[in-house]
C-alpha cells in the first residue's frame, strides 16, 4: 500500500502503517545515530531534559556528509540501525515513536515497538544523494563536536521509506524475502 | 631511476579520493542496470530504480554518493626504479586524503581511538598498503570503504580437511549473516590462502577488482560464478526487502599456504563499492 503521511507520527498513525507499505513522509525529523544516542540516553539517566521534545518524534538514524555551497545538506542516506537498538527501547520509552534506517533490530527493541507504538521505517541505504533532494531544511540542534554525528533537526517532502517493521512486530525483512522465495519455488502460500 | 615528487603523490590522492566518492565505477552501474532488468519482484524493482536514480543524481552534480564516504583504503604500487622525493610517502598520502575529504565536502568517518574514540576532523589516517613492483612508475587506487559493509565481513581460519565445501558454505554463511546490514545488492570479496592477514588483504584486493573480470585460473573462475548464482537464490534482495538480487559480484583472490591450514577471508561491500587508479 502507498501512503502518503503528515508528521508528527501519533499513537493513532503509527498503528494504520503495516509493513511492507511504501510511505513518503512529510514533516519534522531528528538525526542522531551511535555518540549521539548514547549522549542522550546518559542526559535521560541523569534526569536531564533531551535537545528535542521527543513525544510522537521521528529519529532518522544518519551521519550526513558536509553540504556543499548552495546545498541545504549533503548526502544523507540512512546508517545500520542495530547499533542504537541498545538505545532505541529508552528513547521510545520517553514518546519517541518513529526510526529511520536500514538492517535489522534485536527483538527486545520489536518487544519495546509493541509496547509503545513504534514503527520503523526503512530508506533505501547507499541511496545518500537521492535522500538528500528530500531533505528542505537542516539546522543543528545540539552536540556540534560529534561532527557528522551532531544532532540535526530536518524538514523533509515526501521522503520515501518503506514500513520494515510496524507496531504489531510484522516484518518485510522476514515476510518479504519469504513471499518471494514461496514464489519463485512454486507455492501459493 | 625516476624521480616523483611526494606532492605530486598528495594530489592524485586528493583527486582520487573526491572522484571515487562521487562517480560509481562503470562496471558497477552496468550491473546496477542488468541486474535490474532479470529482476522481477516488485518491490526490488523499486529499490534498484532508486539505487540506479542515485548514482546518477551523483554522478552529474558531483556529489557523494553515499554519505558514508568511507576510510580511505590506498593501496600503491611503486616501481621499483623510482625515488619519491621532497617529503615522507605516507605523510604524503594522509596530506593527499586530508585534502581530498576537506576539499571535496567529504565525511569525516575516522576516531582516533579504536576504544575510547574522538574524530580525528580529516578522515586520516589513510589505510595505506604499499607493494614494491618492477619498473618506474607508481600505481595509486583509492578504495573509499563504508563501514555498514565492512562490519558484516568475516574471517575463519579452515583446516585443509574443510576443503572447497568448507569455503562455499562459509561464504553462504556470512552472507546469509549479513543479510540487509551491508546495503544489498552486495559485492563480495573472498580472499584464500596465505596468513591470517594476508586472507584479509586479498579479500579488500578482489573488492578492487572490476566485477565483471574473472580470476585467471578456471577453476576460481568457475568458483566465482557459481557462488554468485547460489547467493543470488538466497532471496535476500535489494535492502533485504526480498527478489533476486542480492549480489551484483563476487570476486576471489588466492595465493599459497601453510600445509597445516587454508584461512579464508570474506569481505562484505555494497552497491556502492568505489575505487578509482591513476598511474604516475
Amino acid at each position: 500500500m502507498e501512503r502518503h503521511i503528515t508528521l508528527p507520527l501519533t499513537r493513532e498513525l503509527a498503528r494504520t502503517l503495516h509493513a511492507g507499505d511504501t510511505v513518503y513522509l512529510t514533516g519534522t525529523i531528528y538525526t542522531s545515530r551511535d555518540a549521539g544516542h548514547k549522549r542522550m540516553c546518559e542526559a535521560l539517566a541523569r534526569g536531564e531534559q533531551l535537545p528535542f521534545d521527543p513525544k510522537d518524534a521521528t529519529i532518522y538514524y544518519v551521519g550526513p556528509s558536509p553540504a556543499k555551497p548552495g546545498q541545504v545538506i549533503g548526502s544523507a542516506g540512512p546508517t545500520t540501525s542495530g547499533r542504537m537498538d541498545a538505545y532505541a527501547p529508552t528513547m521510545m520509552s520517553v514518546g519517541a515513536r518513529g526510526m529511520i534506517g536500514k538492517g535489522a533490530r534485536l527483538p527486545e527493541v520489536v518487544e519495546a515497538m509493541k509496547q509503545y507504538d513504534g514503527v520503523y521505517f526503512g530508506a533505501i541505504g547507499g541511496a545518500g544523494a537521492l535522500l538528500a533532494k528530500c531533505i528542505k531544511e537542516a539546522e543543528l540542534i545540539a552536540y556540534e563536536d560529534l561532527g557528522a554525528e551532531a544532532l540535526r533537526k530536518l524538514y523533509v517532502e515526501e521522503m520515501p521509506l518503506v514500513v520494515i517493521i510496524d507496531c504489531e512486530g510484522k516484518n518485510l525483512y522476514e515476510d518479504g524475502r519469504a513471499a518471494y522465495l514461496a514464489r519463485k519455488n512454486g507455492s501459493c502460500t | 631511476m625516476r624521480e616523483i615528487e611526494a606532492g605530486t603523490i598528495t594530489e592524485v590522492v586528493a583527486r582520487l579520493c573526491v572522484e571515487a566518492n562521487e562517480h560509481l565505477p562503470g562496471d558497477i552501474q552496468a550491473a546496477l542496470k542488468r541486474c535490474r532488468a532479470c529482476e522481477d519482484w516488485e518491490i526490488a524493482q523499486g529499490v534498484l530504480d532508486q539505487i540506479i536514480e542515485n548514482y546518477e543524481i551523483a554522478d552529474a552534480q558531483c556529489v557523494p554518493v553515499c554519505q558514508d564516504t568511507g576510510m580511505a583504503c590506498v593501496f600503491l604500487e611503486i616501481g621499483q626504479d623510482v625515488h619519491i622525493t621532497g617529503g615522507d610517502l605516507t605523510e604524503a598520502v594522509d596530506e593527499g586524503v586530508r585534502r581530498g575529504y576537506q576539499e571535496g565536502y567529504l565525511r569525516k568517518s575516522v576516531v582516533q581511538d579504536p576504544v575510547r574514540r574522538g574524530n580525528t576532523g580529516d578522515n586520516t589516517p589513510a589505510m595505506l598498503y604499499t607493494e614494491i613492483v618492477p619498473g618506474e612508475q607508481i600505481r595509486v587506487t583509492v578504495g573509499p570503504k563504508g563501514f555498514g559493509s565492512e562490519n558484516m565481513s568475516a574471517i575463519r581460519m579452515f583446516k585443509p580437511s574443510a576443503g572447497l565445501q568448507g569455503i562455499k558454505d562459509f561464504i553462504l554463511e556470512t552472507v546469509e549473516a549479513a543479510g540487509p546490514n551491508p546495503c544489498p545488492p552486495m559485492v563480495v570479496g573472498v580472499g584464500i590462502g596465505g596468513t591470517f592477514d594476508k586472507a584479509a588483504l586479498l579479500a579488500k584486493k578482489a573488492l578492487m577488482r572490476p566485477i565483471d573480470s574473472e580470476h585467471p585460473d578456471p577453476f576460481y573462475a568457475a568458483l566465482e560464478r557459481e557462488m554468485l548464482e547460489r547467493i543470488n537464490e538466497l532471496g535476500i534482495g535489494p535492502q533485504g526487502f526480498g527478489g533476486r538480487t542480492t549480489a551484483l559480484g563476487l570476486n576471489i583472490e588466492t595465493m599459497p599456504t601453510h600445509i597445516a591450514g587454508m584461512p579464508c577471508a570474506i569481505n562484505i561491500s555494497c552497491h556502492v563499492t568505489r575505487h578509482k587508479t591513476e598511474v604516475i
